[in-house]
């Protein structure tokens, strides 16, 4: 049911124009827009009735951001509820469960910071180290491209406490307020809609119960958090490519040349039949991943990377092919599929890309 | 054949090499590597079109009684590959590659004793009206019409043109038009020189999904053009426009692009860390690099091939649509390539500057804006005959019964 209303709302409140204003603002998001998402019970869909939603699961969190994705909303609610939102519910102690609330009403924003310059996709490569002094914690390090680091009240951070870069032991998250003295955030806006910024960590001291869970323990919650967070983004990519797909097929029969509708070419009506073939192995994808978010963890990550690696390669070729058939007007602003093809590719450069994930599904096929 | 270049070959070679090194400005060529966030303004192309005119290399495909350097299509290949590689500016082609070719073989002695010298000193910036809303692949179908009025003396234009690249810059537009509607399609088309100046034209610019303003749409509502800006006979443009289209295609493959791009696919994949050691290494990235380099390789020589013909007198036809559809998959490849080498850093947009930094983009191995190229550069496959154009083209040629 919420899929229908969401879609409804999305499809009457989000158009292209509306989308290029919010692109173009200082904050790369409408407010307004997060209100009222909030108000439907988009972000309640995404924790569980012990967290204090009413959703949670892999398949409630696919259905929500397909329909975001065909929309091409930039607002950050995979950054603020999936990631973030997600670490401070399944780590916290009781006071700090009470942000989950907070989150679900729509009032506050929140980011993940935990990639750095040289850690690429890898998710145990944390380098910014965490230093215990009496009852304190001193922070210092380098977060790259954390998306939705301005607009956060909170940040969750990962830190080392103990163990060497590429170790999973060792790792702990740190709840950090944005006000914190030593905290710098460099921002700027990102190719495919919304911001990030790279957060510096100089000498930053918390109380260690801004401590989110065990000390060094983190990495297990990292790694499945980011797990719904892929399901999240190839749930987001396969609405995008949707979006691409119907887009093009409408073009193929209203555009005309040499005085018939370019679709009766067969050179372009075979592209667009293997599009078709594509998306029922793309929405097939999505699915394995939903569905085993909630098994053991070799069967989950598998599913995983399984599923980015497919999301990946046929959302490449989607949104090239729906670019290529539409020719020059794909490639204008004003067009729908301008964004949604960038919105397509660049899913693929968070939490893995097509490259990285072939790999690890190989490295956990032989494990 | 011989795959090696003759001793002139590599002796004027290396002239071009001193040459990049003594002259092509640092600035130019940071901006044209992406290593400085910003595009080149109309005045650094201007720079550069100066200092190439200084030379004698400005118009290398001319002849020398109009002023060129008349080189023949080896050297042509080798100035394009060493600017490639030295992140040279290209020149604008609209006037220099596309319109003087027309003018010196159809135009009148007064235009090419008019036109010419001013596009060598930088008088005149062109652009080219061909495309409509309505007219892409089928160019012919185009509506913009030309009417002469009752003394005579002006052509009355209206229509729209569209994809018209870097529009803004100009004050010529050289124009297809229709001047018979009662004719098949290609038999009513006039080749016209419209001053963008003229009273009735409006550029309007096209944000493109990189965000860049490249491309314009010019609207024409009455616009006079005096008769003498017609090129040729009337009703014979399109003869004009395809000799246009298939007479400058020498670097249509971009070789010397493709191994700039792979060049800095390969710098990139030796810094960036993935899971503890470069990307090189990585078995699946390392194989794709390694297969565009294999293709880019057989098309270099594929492109000499053609290229030497070229040099012995026969024109290329159905070659330069094959070297078209493959230069483009390869170098769509490398842009690819380079957007997965740069990994989350593809994802800032260099819109603007970051707060607290001088940097156009974060990045710390300066990829430049490695993902807003790969989208600008979809267009490759799309604009001069779309690939799907093309290869109508080689199947109608070589599968004629």
């Amino acid at each position: 049911m919420l899929q229908d209303t969401l879609r409804r709302f999305l499809r009457e409140r989000y158009d292209t124009a509306t989308r290029n204003n919010i692109l173009a603002s200082d904050t790369g998001m409408s407010s307004e827009i997060w209100e009222q998402l909030a108000e439907l019970g988009v972000i309640g869909a995404l924790f569980t009735e012990e967290q204090g939603g009413f959703g949670g699961k892999g398949f409630d969190i696919s259905v929500v951001f397909e329909e975001l994705g065909r929309a091409g909303v930039v607002e950050p609610f995979l950054d603020t509820a999936v990631l973030a939102g997600g670490l401070v519910a399944d780590l916290g102690d009781e006071s700090q469960v009470a942000l989950v609330e907070e989150i679900i009403a729509g009032t506050c924003q929140m980011a993940f910071a935990h990639g750095e310059p040289t850690s690429r996709y890898d998710l145990n490569r944390v380098q910014t180290s965490a230093k215990v002094d009496g009852d304190d914690i001193v922070l210092n390090g380098h977060k790259a491209v954390v998306v939705n680091a301005e607009a956060a009240d909170h940040i969750v951070v990962s830190a080392r406490e103990s163990g060497a870069p590429g170790e999973d032991a060792g790792i702990s998250l740190f709840l950090v307020p944005a006000d914190t003295k030593g905290l710098t955030v460099q921002g700027y806006a990102l190719l495919a809609g919304g911001r990030a910024a790279e957060v510096m960590l100089d000498d930053v001291r918390l109380h260690a119960s801004a401590r989110l869970g065990k000390a060094g323990a983190a990495f297990t919650a990292i790694e499945a958090r980011v797990a719904a967070a892929s399901v999240a983004q190839c749930a987001e990519t396969l609405g995008a490519m949707d979006t691409a797909t119907h887009l093009t097929k409408d073009y193929l029969l209203t555009r005309k040349q040499f005085g018939r509708p370019i679709g009766t070419f067969q050179a372009l009506a075979h592209r667009m039949s293997d599009l078709l073939i594509e998306m029922e192995q793309a929405r097939s994808a999505v699915i394995n991943a939903a569905g085993h978010l909630e098994a053991d963890r070799k069967t989950r990550e598998s599913n995983i990377s399984a599923t980015k690696n497919l999301m990946g390669r046929a959302g490449r070729l989607v949104a090239e092919d729906s670019i290529q058939m539409h020719g020059g007007i794909a490639m204008t602003q004003e067009y729908e599929l301008a964004h949604i093809a960038k919105r397509i590719v660049m899913g693929d450069h968070r939490f893995g890309d097509t490259d990285y994930h072939l790999e690890r599904f190989i490295a956990l096929s032989v494990a | 054949m011989d795959l090696s270049y003759s001793a002139e070959e590599i002796a004027f070679r290396d002239e071009v090499r001193t040459f990049l090194a003594e002259k092509l400005p640092k600035d130019l060529s940071d901006k044209v590597s992406g290593s400085d966030g910003d595009d080149l303004t109309k005045d650094d192309m201007e720079r550069w079109h100066a200092i190439l005119n200084e030379q004698g290399w400005l118009v290398p495909n001319w002849p020398k009684k109009f002023g060129g350097a008349e080189w023949n299509a080896v050297q042509r290949h080798i100035f394009e590959e060493e600017a490639a590689a030295a992140n040279s500016p290209r020149t604008v082609p609209f006037g220099f590659s596309m319109l003087a070719p027309v003018l010196q073989k159809f135009g009148s002695q007064e235009q090419n004793d008019y036109w010419l010298p001013r596009m060598l000193r930088g008088d005149d910036w062109w652009c080219q009206g061909y495309s409509e809303p309505g007219a892409g692949s089928d160019l012919a179908s185009l509506k913009t019409t030309a009417v002469k009025n009752e003394a005579g003396t002006h052509y009355v234009v209206n229509g729209q043109k569209t994809w018209t690249t870097l529009g803004q810059h100009a004050n010529m537009i050289f124009c297809l038009v229709r001047t018979d509607k009662d004719v098949k399609q290609q038999e009513g088309i006039s080749f016209l020189l419209i001053d963008m100046n003229t009273p009735g034209i409006e550029v309007r610019p096209i944000i493109l999904l990189d965000g860049t303003p490249e491309v314009n749409e010019v609207w024409f509502t009455d616009v006079e053009v005096p008769v003498e800006n017609l090129v040729g006979k009337e009703n014979e443009g399109w003869t004009y426009a395809k000799y246009l289209l298939t007479h400058e295609r020498t670097n249509i493959a971009g070789v010397g692009f493709s191994q700039a791009g792979l060049n800095t696919v390969k710098r990139l994949a030796k810094s960036e860390m993935s899971n503890g050691k470069p990307l090189i290494f990585s078995p699946q990235f390392a194989a794709r690099v390694a297969q565009v380099e294999i293709d880019l390789k057989a098309m270099s020589t594929t492109n000499l091939r053609i290229i030497s013909k070229a040099a012995a007198g026969s024109a290329p036809g159905v070659e330069a649509s094959m070297l078209k559809v493959k230069g483009t998959i390869i170098r769509q490849e490398i842009n690819d390539l380079a957007r997965r080498a740069a990994g989350v850093y593809a994802m800032p947009f260099a819109s603007e500057a970051i707060e607290g930094s001088n940097a156009g983009l974060p990045d710390p191995l300066g990829a430049g804006p490695v993902a807003a190229k790969y989208f600008n550069n979809r267009k490759l496959s799309i604009f001069g005959g779309s690939n799907e154009i093309q290869r109508e083209i080689i199947a109608k040629t070589t599968m004629r019964g």
